[in-house]
């Protein structure tokens, strides 16, 4: 854990027609810990991802990122630039295997083959089985996504992820759509693995549970803004934390 | 398609003209259709459909007609070549501009700039020869002027060796990762961009390679005809290679050789036997295989085999625990 | 530039935009409900025409009142659509709806080859030609041109009223409404119990009746010819893309602009009368990407 800035949000705002998904929202993420965004359902919390990684432009606001303002971009630019993105709704190349949607983001990250090489001859083929082994998905390599249940393809769709080496990853609700028994064991294996390729990750979840087990840090989110923030115990113990967010239950 | 299964097919297209009488001008025009329809099945991989690709095809046959008129005859290599890359070029032109669409807006920019140019074609007859078109001067082939006989029978042979290296290339392109990539744009281009991969420059790089197809196509059918008239570029004709792409099978290279020899046959017989119905015929062959063949003649043949020598891959795998 | 030519250009342009409307609502409308691109559009309208004009050769042969030749256009019209399309939707279209988009256009392309071969089946190749609605209305006299109502007025009338219909019955009649919810959301409708299968097949015949309609119009005001359906096709496609795929008051917009440039093109620059819709389309895309009058789409993650 450090302090070092890596992204720095300065008054980001967004609406949607009436609709503030984000209102001025003052935001730091800090290299190596990871932080855990709670908030209600329409909290502006995926909105706030879009931002961060580029896909929306914010209507005012700056997001700094090594030293420029990077809002609005685009994904493109920003996944060059060490920022990937995991999705709620799990976005995989539908006609392609696990093996192939992992090889495709390689090829993105690795740059000039010569014309007309394989995709499966890539230099950085044996890096798509190393990210698979990694999460514990080698069995799954040659099946064809659409097969998978949702967990699995939310793991692949993490792993696509990591294949791009980034610095910095959001992950939106990586386990939602996942079993409740399953969810602290898929959890644990993406936690490794941020660990092991040393990426720092901001996630949004539902799960207090979660939460407590594998966030450094909390941000609570509700009407695109930032109520709270601090440690995992701190935060899911405030007494205003429990009565706003989460209904007055913990 | 199995290497053993690929060599047969070309064997038999390549003695075919000895063993079916007066097939070979025939087999000629379906091998330069089929490298069209290669071109049309290379959008396809990215779920693009164009309505306008006879545009290409037709570029390159004026390019090839205008090569004889100027050039006393010209060379079929070079024809060949400058068809190709004046494709090509149109291909980066107008590419530039229809990859920001998708779906039926790109197939129906596809289809404007393909009749624009259709009546273009039409209108400035004083170049184009107008609805007449212009001949075609028979070129010679590496400097050798030849009897139309023996330029017939290289041309068969020219066409068949493109045919197959096309094939061979374009089966390598679209196995490698920007072949992948423009596949990507068929199933998510959100995650494309999110692999910092442009769509839209995947596109435009399968769009110059599918219009530089339709382009050697082209040269080879205006040489084949001996005539290039505006037909080449009417969208009727678009639709045609579309049509042959689906025939044969738009998920593999073959299927659009087999679609085009298909099609070329078909349409041959029925419109010497039933000139009246012959598009009858066809129209009705083409419900058939979209509404029990799906994949084409090519995936319709895999399927069989497959069904035939292996048990349907069990799907019960898909419910496996995922904590281990 | 004389001011004769102008209004000729101006009067062709009008009656030529409301003969396209008929077309191009018909397809936007089908496009709307069915997400189905309708190449075989262009063969109803051409169907429309031959029904019309051989029927109104034959009976005003035998002698029958010439009035008769406005409620034969309807009756056409309704026959082909209900005839021709129904059968196309119930035994084909029904079928692909969650096909690839472009299967859904091949079939429609593969109708199209078929019904070409059927007109000229039925109807051969010689050009028909029946233009006793237009004798009897006769011309007027406007800016000095002498122009006949029949295109000058009866035409846009119809098309206006079609617009007007059109757009009440789709706001006021159950039908109506069940159209609007099946193009809504297809999903949501069909969970609250809407039989969206019988909308489909309603809307299909409404759209191939309001093609057939066009070509029936059309047919008193010019010759009848195998590939008419073709040429049309392509130009109610530009109508469409212009407008935005969907809108109907725009199909109606973009129709007069790409009728009047086409008609002023005639005119002023021949070489560019083909060229002419396509041109204003690609301009038009080129700075609303999905047509003059479509909502901007936000994409979703």
């Amino acid at each position: 854990m450090t302090d070092q800035v890596m992204m720095d949000v300065q008054g980001l705002e967004i609406r949607f027609g009436g609709v503030v998904a984000a209102a001025g929202i003052n935001f730091q993420i800090y290299e190596g810990r990871n932080l855990a965004i709670i908030g209600p359902n329409g909290a502006g919390k995926t909105t706030f991802l879009n931002m961060c990684t580029g896909y929306l432009k914010p209507h005012a606001g700056k997001i700094i990122y090594e030293g420029e303002d990077v809002a609005g971009i685009g994904p493109r630019k920003l996944v060059k630039k060490g920022v990937a993105r995991a999705f709620q709704i799990p976005q995989l190349f539908a006609e392609h295997s696990v093996r192939e949607n992992i090889l495709m983001a390689v090829a993105a990250a690795s740059g000039y083959e010569a014309p007309l090489t394989r995709l499966e001859d890539i230099s950085g083929a044996s890096e798509a089985d190393r990210i698979l082994e990694m999460l514990k998905c080698s069995n799954l390599a040659e099946r064809p996504v659409q097969e998978l249940p949702e967990g699995q393809r939310k793991l692949i769709d993490i792993g696509v992820a990591l294949a791009l080496k980034p610095r910095l990853l959001f992950l939106d609700e990586p386990t939602s759509g996942v079993a409740s028994t399953e969810k602290f064991a898929i959890l644990e294996i993406i936690a490794e693995a941020l660990e092991e390729e040393n990426v720092t990750s901001v996630f949004v979840e539902h799960d207090e549970g979660i939460v407590e087990r594998f966030a450094d840090e909390v941000a609570v989110w509700n009407r695109g803004e930032v109520l709270y923030r601090g440690t995992p115990q701190d935060i899911l113990t405030h007494p205003d934390v429990i009565r706003d967010v989460m209904g007055g239950h913990v | 398609m199995k290497p053993a299964l690929f060599l047969a097919g070309i064997l038999l297209c390549a003695i075919a003209p000895w063993i079916i009488p007066n097939s070979q001008v025939l087999l000629t025009i379906a091998l330069s259709k089929g490298l069209a329809v290669l071109g049309v099945i290379v959008l396809l991989q990215a779920g693009q459909v164009s309505f306008g690709h006879a545009l290409f095809y037709a570029i390159a046959a004026y390019g090839t007609a205008f090569l004889g008129k100027y050039f006393g005859g010209g060379e079929l290599f070079l024809a060949m070549a400058i068809g190709t890359i004046s494709a090509a070029l149109a291909g980066l032109l107008v590419g530039l501009f229809v990859v920001r669409y998708r779906h039926i807006f790109f197939g129906m920019l596809n289809l404007s700039v393909s009749m624009i140019f259709f009546s273009i074609l039409e209108k400035f007859y004083f170049i184009t020869g107008g609805s007449d078109g212009l001949r075609v001067e028979r070129p010679s082939v590496l400097g050798i002027a030849m009897e139309r006989g023996p330029f017939e029978v290289v041309l068969f042979y020219v066409a068949l060796v493109c045919a197959v290296l096309a094939m061979i290339l374009i089966h390598r392109f679209l196995s490698s990762p920007l072949g992948n990539h423009l596949r990507a744009i068929k199933s998510n281009e959100v995650r494309l961009e999110y692999l910092g991969v442009s769509p839209r420059l995947v596109l435009l790089k399968g769009y110059i390679v599918s219009a530089a197809l339709c382009g050697l196509g082209g040269s080879l059918m205006a040489v084949t005809l001996g005539v290039v008239t505006p037909e080449y570029a009417w969208w009727v004709r678009s639709g045609e290679f579309v049509f042959i792409a689906i025939l044969g099978g738009s998920g593999s290279v073959g299927g659009a050789f087999v679609g085009a020899l298909v099609y070329e046959g078909v349409r041959t017989y029925a419109s010497a036997f039933a000139a009246d119905v012959w598009q009858l015929i066809l129209g009705g062959v083409l419900l058939v295989v979209i509404l029990f063949a799906p994949k084409g003649l090519i995936g319709f043949i895999k399927q069989r085999k497959a069904s035939n020598l292996r048990p349907r891959s069990s799907k019960s795998a898909a419910g496996e625990a995922l904590s281990k | 530039m004389n001011a004769q030519i102008l209004a000729l250009a101006l009067f062709d342009g009008l009656s030529y935009a409301a003969l396209v409307f008929m077309v191009a609502v018909g397809l936007t409308l089908i496009f709307g409900v069915l997400r189905v691109l309708n190449v075989a559009h262009g063969s109803f309208f051409a169907m429309g025409a031959y029904t019309t004009a051989s029927v109104g050769s034959a009976i005003f042969a035998a002698g029958f009142a010439p009035w008769l030749a406005f409620p034969l256009m309807a009756v056409s019209a309704i026959l082909i659509g209900v005839l021709v399309g129904g059968t196309v939707e119930k035994l084909l279209l029904s079928r692909i709806y969650e096909m690839e988009d472009v299967l859904q256009i091949l079939v429609t392309f593969a109708v199209f080859m078929m019904l070409e071969d059927v007109q000229r089946l039925i109807w051969g190749v010689q050009p028909l030609f029946e233009s006793t609605a237009v004798n009897l209305l006769g011309t007027i006299e406007v800016f000095g041109i002498v122009y006949t109502k029949y295109q000058l007025l009866f035409l846009p009338a119809v098309a206006a009223s079609v617009l007007i219909l059109l757009r009440l019955g789709l706001r006021h009649t159950l039908t109506g409404h069940l159209i609007l919810a099946v193009t809504e959301d297809r999903e949501a409708a069909i969970s609250i119990g809407i039989d969206a299968q019988k909308v489909y097949l309603v809307t299909f015949i409404v759209g191939a009746s309001l093609a057939a309609f066009g070509g029936a119009l059309a047919s008193a005001t010019t010759s009848v010819i195998p590939g008419m359906g073709a040429d049309m096709i392509v130009l109610s496609f530009a109508v469409v893309a212009t407008a935005g795929f969907g809108q109907i008051e725009g199909a109606a917009i973009a129709a007069v602009l790409i009728g009047l440039g086409r008609s002023f093109a005639v005119y002023f620059y021949p070489e560019l009368e083909v060229l002419m819709p396509y041109l204003i389309m690609f301009v038009v895309l080129l700075i609303r990407p999905n047509g003059l009058f479509a909502p901007v789409e936000a994409r979703k993650i």
